[in-house]
């Protein structure tokens, strides 16, 4: 009963500030609607027991990323031009068209999963160790060591090009 | 703050920064206003505004007596009194060629060498605090107080001494002062180890002086430096020694010279010219000679006609005044003053350019400029 | 029900106030130790000894005219201040200080909680708090702010890679990220962490002066270089936040390293039965006892160093401390394979 309160509030609340981030008329309050946003993720993540993921969500995601596009929206000062505030529009127009074509596509895929559920993933996997962290750490680094390693070199990848990218020839 | 005022021209790009310092600033010793262009967070260029505090000083003299203008010269560098009261005196003595006794002439030179140790340990405590090290700038006060104290006893002043005659001194020494300076001599020299081991060996003091404001010596002259940022560049120049007065021929003592002529350098030179400091005073209070202390001296003062320029070494540089006499009126017709904090400010936007705004606080800081010289 | 909610309740309400309490006695004792430093007193005025400072800084702060720039981001600039404190307050949630005691018959631990991801949720906690630094220079809506607030912040992240590396191979030895758990396991191992990870601590200490901005590291807030930094544009009771914060910061700093390099509530040398009778101290005490030294370290780097310009403070951060914390991770699992 509680879990089911807690989950429909956090919902609302994640719903509730992923539209102010998009409706947001300055983007630093979106950036800050995002945090939030986030912030009530880990909450979820806490419901479900995934405590690790809801501190890894905050510390890297909102405590890192976020931080970043903060950043970048600070130092290029974007100011959207009056116009763009201007309702209907051909931009609505098509924006409601995706929309909908989300949203047949997300109905199709729970119609489909009703009709033929998968089998569940194999969430009972016995793991010589115990706790949320060892677990997910005994996993990683067994299981799913090659997809950790290609994330990994991504990361890094990324990291040198950042640094190619900004150096000033001298 | 976001637009460029008009006097700067076209050279302001918009990518760049024009941020204001002062001229109320904690850290600009005094009104001193640099209006700073950067290019992210490196020093493009640098304006020094200055006037903020000119009081018509070299104007007024020329509407006082020769010897009220004593105390106008107390406040041009008003941390170190007794060096433009010494520069003054000897520069109108030189004027009209009076005979200074070696008493007063002994007298003089203890009395500058303290207040060089005075201005010096402000500006340690100064540049000490610029950069961070809070505690440097209460220890070196509590030893200026000393030295203060001293000068109280003396001439019944602590910062306007108003101590020099026209052909010597007003006063002689009180009773047991010269015991007094000697205390005061062996506790600085103990001290000196003090700071020397917060700062010297310090190696975030390093990481912060070495290398900023590197200047060589040809372009510190040409610039007009001199004092200790000259001497930091390895330009050996003192007045002291090239052009002795008072009784500094009469002294043994060497000039510290830097090396690099970065602020790590000024700041070393300054630290030993401390050491050179005690030793002439302990030279000095050795050797006084008895006698008088005021030359023979006209009643009224009335310089002959004529213009003489005499410069002493103050701590902050050569301390130069530029004196034309008519001959006939009890003022001088032209009082112009040489002020090294004048001229060593000029080396301040060269210095600072390439440099992270953190730096100019220090280069500031290791030029050692007084306003109240600047302006006049 | 009143496990559940009135024992933690009350915990929170004693522990809110006297960290608060102690924040704003912080204000006092680094002055009155600075002052000490400097061959001063320090207040003397107000109440003995100028023990009622605080009170007084207080009610000037409280009493004082709010100003909100003309063109600043009202809500953004309101937030900040809050950003700021909240995360220093909140991460007490989890400090443990000192075992169990029996109060009406109850067992009570001398923590609010104990959650199986402790210390990454303290680390996840300080690393929101970097928000209040960046909204409060951008929304000042001028650029001397700004330019202090975006290094701060960037000290702020470089820093903090190099104390989570830290916190690595203190959970390497410990195997556990439970805040209780890790002082449990070096009662257990009977020796405090500072001595068997000696460049942990002294990385996590350094990293802990850049975190919470102190000096050396204090340049975002030099007031002689940029008038005040990102703080410039507050007054007031939000101006007193972003500095009770940061003291609250400090005393979190304080809190963690003790738990996890002193031995949190453990008395000293906890395996030598010799000095058994040191156990007359109740646990609490020593864990007070020992926080009330890593602040007064604190402070006295303060008195002492100058500071560092910005590049040399992030090469110190990225090509010295990141290096060395990573080089002791690597060791300490070496050692720590090897052994086993």
């Amino acid at each position: 009963m509680a879990e089911a309160i807690a989950f429909y509030v956090l919902a609302a609340c994640i719903l509730g500030f992923a539209v102010l981030v998009v409706t947001a008329k300055n983007p630093v309050h979106s950036v800050v609607f995002l945090v939030l946003d986030f912030l009530c993720v880990a909450a979820l993540y806490v419901t479900l027991g995934a405590e690790f993921v809801a501190a890894i969500q905050v510390l890297v995601y909102a405590g890192g990323i976020v931080v970043l596009y903060l950043f970048v929206v600070m130092l290029v000062n974007v100011k959207r031009p009056p116009e763009a505030f201007r309702a209907g529009g051909r931009h609505a127009t098509l924006g409601l068209a995706l929309a909908g074509a989300v949203l047949v596509e997300a109905a199709a895929i729970a119609v489909w999963s009703r009709l033929s559920p998968a089998a569940p993933a194999s969430a009972a996997q016995t793991l010589p160790v115990s706790g949320n962290t060892e677990q997910v750490g005994w996993l990683l680094y067994t299981s799913y060591l090659v997809p950790f390693e290609v994330a990994s070199m991504l990361l890094l990848v990324a990291m040198v090009g950042a640094i190619v990218l900004a150096r000033k020839e001298s | 703050m976001s637009s460029p005022t008009p006097q700067y021209g076209p050279m302001f790009d918009t990518d760049e920064l024009v941020i204001n310092m002062g001229p109320q600033h904690p850290s600009t010793h005094g009104v001193l206003r640099v209006v700073l262009r950067l290019d992210g967070e490196k020093v493009v260029d640098a304006d020094v505004v200055i006037g903020y505090l000119h009081r018509g000083v070299e104007k007024l003299s020329e509407s006082r007596s020769w010897t009220q203008i004593v105390l106008l010269t107390d406040r041009l560098d008003y941390v170190s009194a007794a060096t433009s009261n010494v520069g003054y005196c000897e520069t109108v003595e030189k004027l009209m060629a009076i005979e200074v006794p070696r008493r007063a002439k002994y007298l003089r030179v203890i009395l500058s060498e303290l207040q060089r140790i005075a201005s010096h340990l402000l500006w340690l405590g100064t540049h000490a605090m610029d950069t961070g090290a809070m505690t440097v700038f209460l220890y070196a006060f509590r030893e200026r107080e000393l030295i203060l104290d001293l000068f109280e006893e003396y001439c019944g002043a602590r910062l306007t001494y108003n101590s020099m005659r026209i052909g010597g001194l007003p006063q002689d020494l009180p009773p047991s002062w010269d015991r007094k300076v000697l205390e005061f001599c062996r506790i600085m020299e103990g001290k000196l180890e003090e700071y020397e081991t917060l700062l010297t060996g310090n190696r975030i003091w390093l990481a912060r002086t070495k290398g900023v404001g590197v200047i060589d010596g040809a372009e510190a002259l040409a610039l007009g430096l001199s004092g200790p940022p000259l001497r930091g560049s390895g330009v050996r120049r003192d007045v002291r020694k090239d052009e002795p007065y008072a009784a500094y021929d009469e002294m043994e003592f060497d000039v510290p010279l830097g090396v690099a002529g970065d602020t790590f350098d000024r700041y070393v030179v300054r630290m030993q010219e401390f050491r050179q400091s005690i030793r002439i005073i302990r030279q000095a209070m050795q050797g006084i000679p008895e006698g008088p202390i005021l030359g023979k001296v006209p009643r009224l003062i009335k310089p002959p006609a004529g213009e003489v320029y005499h410069a002493i070494e103050s701590p902050k540089g050569e301390l130069g005044f530029f004196i034309v006499s008519d001959g006939k009126s009890t003022s001088p017709y032209r009082f112009r003053v040489r002020p090294p904090s004048f001229c060593n400010l000029q080396a301040l936007p060269r210095l600072v350019k390439g440099h992270l705004i953190a730096d100019v606080v220090a280069l500031i800081g290791s030029l050692d400029v007084v306003l109240g010289e600047v302006d006049r | 029900m009143v496990e559940l909610v009135l024992i933690p309740l009350l915990k929170i309400i004693v522990v809110l106030n006297a960290t608060l309490l102690g924040v704003t006695y912080m204000v006092l004792l680094e002055r009155k130790v600075i002052a000490w430093a400097q061959s001063r007193l320090g207040p003397m005025r107000v109440g003995p000894y100028g023990v009622l400072q605080p009170v007084a800084d207080a009610m000037k702060l409280m009493l004082k005219e709010d100003i909100t720039p003309a063109r600043a981001d009202k809500w953004v600039f309101t937030l900040a201040p809050i950003l700021s404190m909240v995360p220093a307050l909140v991460v007490y949630a989890v400090i443990p200080f000192g075992d169990e005691v029996h109060l009406f018959g109850r067992r009570i631990s001398l923590y609010i909680t104990d959650i199986n991801v402790g210390l990454l949720y303290v680390v996840s906690v300080t690393s929101v708090g970097v928000y209040g630094i960046i909204l409060a220079g951008y929304s000042s809506n001028s650029k001397w702010p700004l330019l202090a607030s975006l290094r701060a912040s960037a000290q702020l992240i470089s820093y903090e890679i190099a104390i989570t590396l830290t916190l690595v191979s203190v959970v390497l030895m410990s195997g556990t990220l439970s805040m209780v758990g890790i002082v449990t396991s070096q009662a257990s191992q009977g020796v405090w962490y500072a001595f068997i990870q000696p460049m942990a601590f002294v990385i996590f200490f350094i990293g802990g002066l850049a975190e919470t901005n102190r000096a050396p590291f204090d340049l975002p807030e030099a007031e002689q270089e940029l008038t005040g930094g990102f703080h410039t544009e507050y007054s007031g009771m939000r101006f007193a936040l972003f500095f009770l914060a940061e003291y609250a910061n400090m005393i979190v700093v304080s809190s963690v390293a003790t738990t996890l390099f002193l031995g949190g509530w453990l008395r000293p040398f906890p395996n030598v039965e010799f000095l058994s009778f040191l156990g007359i101290v109740p646990g609490w005490c020593w864990f007070l006892l020992k926080s009330f030294i890593f602040l007064y370290l604190f402070i006295w780097v303060r008195a002492t160093l100058p500071r560092y310009r910005y590049d040399q403070l992030m090469r110190l951060g990225w090509k010295v401390l990141i290096p060395l914390a990573i080089a002791n991770l690597i060791l300490t699992a070496i050692v720590k394979v090897a052994l086993a």
